[in-house]
């Protein structure tokens, strides 16, 4: 009696093994498509032949966002014949530390944060290579002087720029501007002069709308409007001494920064449309926050430029469509202080391949090729690359931003600043200072007692 | 869903014809049935089993629920207003570079021999530990018993270390051999336990016949020993397939990751599809549901085997 019933199990576990794995068959793919056969392979004759190496890539990015960049490798593969295993994992940032102390580092990582750079130099000093001859001299070229200095620590260059975003963006609807009149601001008391009148001509709704909730990582989206004000009020040199704390976090000038965010963000007259009182931007989540400036319950909404992917589907996104988005105005029409994130490629192997990976990844080629297997929501800051290459208008405008000569670009401070307090008591205090009404100076104090 | 043989029935109908002889014993274990097979018992059983699915079921009805639906309102309003799709089921295997077909064989190929190679091992070394006389063995017992109280944590940086050295990572073999290291000490000090329970006088007979440790091993004690053994088959196989921390840090690569690791990345790079997850889930609870189910006798008898020894 017993035998036929256990036999029956492992009978259903064998079928059901062959069902699945027939189905996992056609998941998989070649995701070569198109951008195969059009290959000059002129630009590739620097990086020598490299048939039969292999190089490892470990990055945060899985699918279905990895398709791009395993597609963007292609005419490298084909011209040098080495072959790029891509591997992503949402628990990248643990997962890489694991496996630098195990000795099992991948050849090349994208690490999102400077930071996370910084730390690897300082915990495992031996374990990363310096960017190659090559790949510097394409950072030289085509990147705006702020990447090199990010990606370095104490002067070696580690981290070669990749990807970028632009986070000093105000989202708004064209369309809803038009039909009041209301002008693009240029500097900071424009703005807030068309926040005023905002609110005279629409009793209704509200000028801005924020939200901060984020899971986990609740609180970044004002510490972004902090970054961006303090790059505003006090400029970039005080920006990059509070961000490394040669200053102290709690410095006059960056309550100054934080009391012009207070006008907006904790100001009833101006928040939170078509989604509550000032309270209610802890609890909105950040990807839903910009929505009510479709149906008009708001008109403004400070975020960065990828979020154009949180529009739902068949909303036209350009500069006369239902959204765009405005450089946030510094406070002068002249100072074009730009805040933005992005990612490096770091190298743990000392190979020939590895080296021409990396600077593959620095080249105009790459960028190209990048941009044009990219949906939406992808820009990097080469200066090479063609911005006709570049889908959608708020990339263009991103990417123009970006490589602007004029723009003084400064990374997200919070991506800067040590994990206890970057990805720490900065997120939760700026949490209080909006759902409990912290007082700024006490956010500030308590922010800097926390400093590592 | 841990109904309990109907066995016991024959000591209760003993209790009512002597009721005198009865030790403390087993007068406890009467109250003890008695009160739960009352009403009270079975109607709090019934609400607790209920209770316990009612997250399960959510997530089935979740899984079915167009994408749009479930971003907007809870599972429960789908009573109101049904609409069933299989879409979900569609994107999670069809969805990106390493498909989740692929990942399901992988967890398979890893499951089956990480569930043999420590059940075989431990297998000879409770062997030895019980029926085998040499010196330090109570230490050494002691001493492999006691390595259940390491955390497998802190052993995942140098076992991988020493992985790495061997030049294994990237193969199943580096998951197949830490899923064996940690299961051996409880596996050993089960089946221990379960030999132990086996009279010492039909060993004694079998040596007298004349078989060696071998026949004794293979036809005497085997047979006895296959409840046990799928006892413990069973926990190790939910175990392993479960397991998310050694299927990342020891087969991260996408040719052997496992569904685990495949399912903690299926909502995109930031967390924007959450809604296929119920799915994903569900296509990786089938299995081990199927398995408990269909051995859940085994599954309670292991349970009891380990605990109360007669």
């Amino acid at each position: 009696m017993r035998i036929p019933r256990r036999m029956g199990v492992v009978a259903a576990l064998a079928a059901t093994t062959l069902v699945l794995s027939a189905c996992g068959g056609d998941g998989g793919g070649d995701g070569g498509g198109d951008a195969g056969g059009d290959v000059d392979c002129a630009a590739f004759e620097q990086y020598g032949d490299l048939s039969g190496t292999q190089v490892s890539v470990y990055t945060s990015i899985v699918s279905p966002e990895d398709q791009p960049h395993i597609d963007s490798y292609i005419p490298f593969e084909e011209c040098t014949g080495a072959t790029v295993n891509y591997e992503g994992s949402r628990q990248f940032e643990a997962q890489l530390l694991v496996r630098i102390e195990a000795g099992n580092a991948p050849d090349v990582a994208y690490v999102p944060q400077p930071g996370l750079i910084e730390k690897i130099a300082t915990d495992f000093p031996d374990a990363m290579v310096p960017v190659g001859e090559a790949a510097e001299s394409n950072i030289d070229q085509y990147y705006n002087e702020a990447w090199k200095l990010y990606g370095s620590v104490d002067g070696t260059l580690y981290g070669a720029p990749l990807g970028a975003n632009a986070k000093s963006f105000v989202w708004y609807s064209p369309m809803a501007f038009a039909d009041n009149g209301y002008e693009i601001p240029e500097t900071w008391d424009e703005l807030l002069a068309l926040s005023d009148q905002i609110a005279a001509d629409h009793p209704d709704s509200k000028p801005w709308c924020a939200g901060i909730e984020s899971g986990d990582a609740t609180g970044w989206p004002a510490t972004d409007w902090i970054e961006d004000l303090v790059l505003r009020v006090a400029g970039p040199d005080v920006y990059d001494q509070w961000v490394t704390h040669e200053i102290p976090f709690n410095d006059p000038q960056i309550l100054e920064a934080m009391n012009l965010a207070d006008e907006i963000l904790r100001n009833d007259d101006y928040v939170n449309g078509g989604l509550g009182g000032v309270t209610s931007i802890a609890t909105t989540s950040f990807g839903d926050a910009g929505l009510p400036i479709l149906d008009g319950a708001c008109f403004m909404h400070r975020q960065a430029s990828f979020y154009q992917a949180n529009w739902p589907e068949g909303i036209d996104i350009s500069e006369n469509g239902e959204v765009f988005a405005f450089y946030l105005p510094g406070l002068t029409a002249d100072e074009k202080p730009l805040l933005g994130g992005g990612e490096f490629t770091v190298a743990f192997s000392d190979r020939p391949e590895v080296a021409a990976f990396q600077a593959y990844l620095t080249s105009p080629e790459w960028a190209n090729e990048k941009a044009k297997v990219s949906g939406p929501g992808w820009v990097t800051a080469n200066s090479e690359l063609d911005p006709a290459n570049l889908e959608s208008p708020i990339d263009q405008l991103a990417y123009e931003l970006l490589t602007d000569p004029n723009t003084i670009f400064r990374f997200d401070g919070s991506d800067l600043m040590p994990g206890a307090v970057g990805a720490g008591t900065f997120w939760s205090n700026m949490t209080q200072w909006i759902a409990e009404g912290k007082d700024s100076q006490a956010v500030l104090d308590d922010i800097e007692a926390s400093w590592p | 869903m841990t109904t309990t043989n109907p066995n016991p029935p024959v000591p209760a109908m003993k209790a009512d014809a002597k009721p005198k002889k009865l030790s403390k014993a087993e007068q406890r274990a009467i109250d003890a049935k008695n009160r739960l097979s009352s009403p009270w018992a079975t109607a709090a059983a019934i609400i607790i089993a209920v209770l316990w699915t009612i997250p399960t079921f959510g997530l089935f009805v979740t899984s079915f629920r167009p994408a749009a639906e479930i971003r907007t309102s809870g599972w429960w309003t789908f009573f109101a207003n049904p609409a069933i799709t299989t879409e979900n089921y569609v994107d999670v295997f069809t969805r990106g570079t390493n498909s989740f077909g692929s990942a399901f064989v992988n967890t398979v190929v890893i499951t089956l021999p990480a569930v043999m190679i420590p059940i075989t091992l431990a297998l000879l070394a409770a062997y030895a530990f019980a029926w085998m006389e040499f010196p330090g063995r109570n230490a050494l017992f002691v001493a492999v018993f006691a390595l259940q109280i390491v955390p497998i944590q802190i052993t995942l940086i140098p076992l991988l270390t020493q992985y790495n050295n061997w030049g294994i990572t990237g193969s199943f073999w580096p998951v197949w051999l830490s899923h064996t290291i940690f299961a051996l000490p409880l596996a050993i000090f089960m089946l221990h336990n379960f030999m132990m329970d086996i009279p010492r006088s039909l060993i004694e007979a079998a040596r007298v016949d004349g078989a060696g440790h071998v026949k004794i091993f293979f036809q005497v004690l085997f047979p006895l020993l296959v409840p046990a053994i799928a006892a413990f088959g069973i926990y190790q196989f939910l175990w392993v397939w479960n397991d998310l921390l050694v299927g990342l840090v020891f087969g991260s690569s996408p040719d052997v990751s496992p569904l685990t690791v495949r399912l903690a990345d299926l909502t995109g790079t930031r967390g924007s599809d959450w809604h296929i997850l119920s799915a994903g889930a569900f296509i990786a609870m089938v299995v081990p549901v199927a398995v408990f189910l269909g051995l859940q006798r085994y599954f309670v008898r292991g349970m009891l085997g380990g605990a109360v020894k007669g």
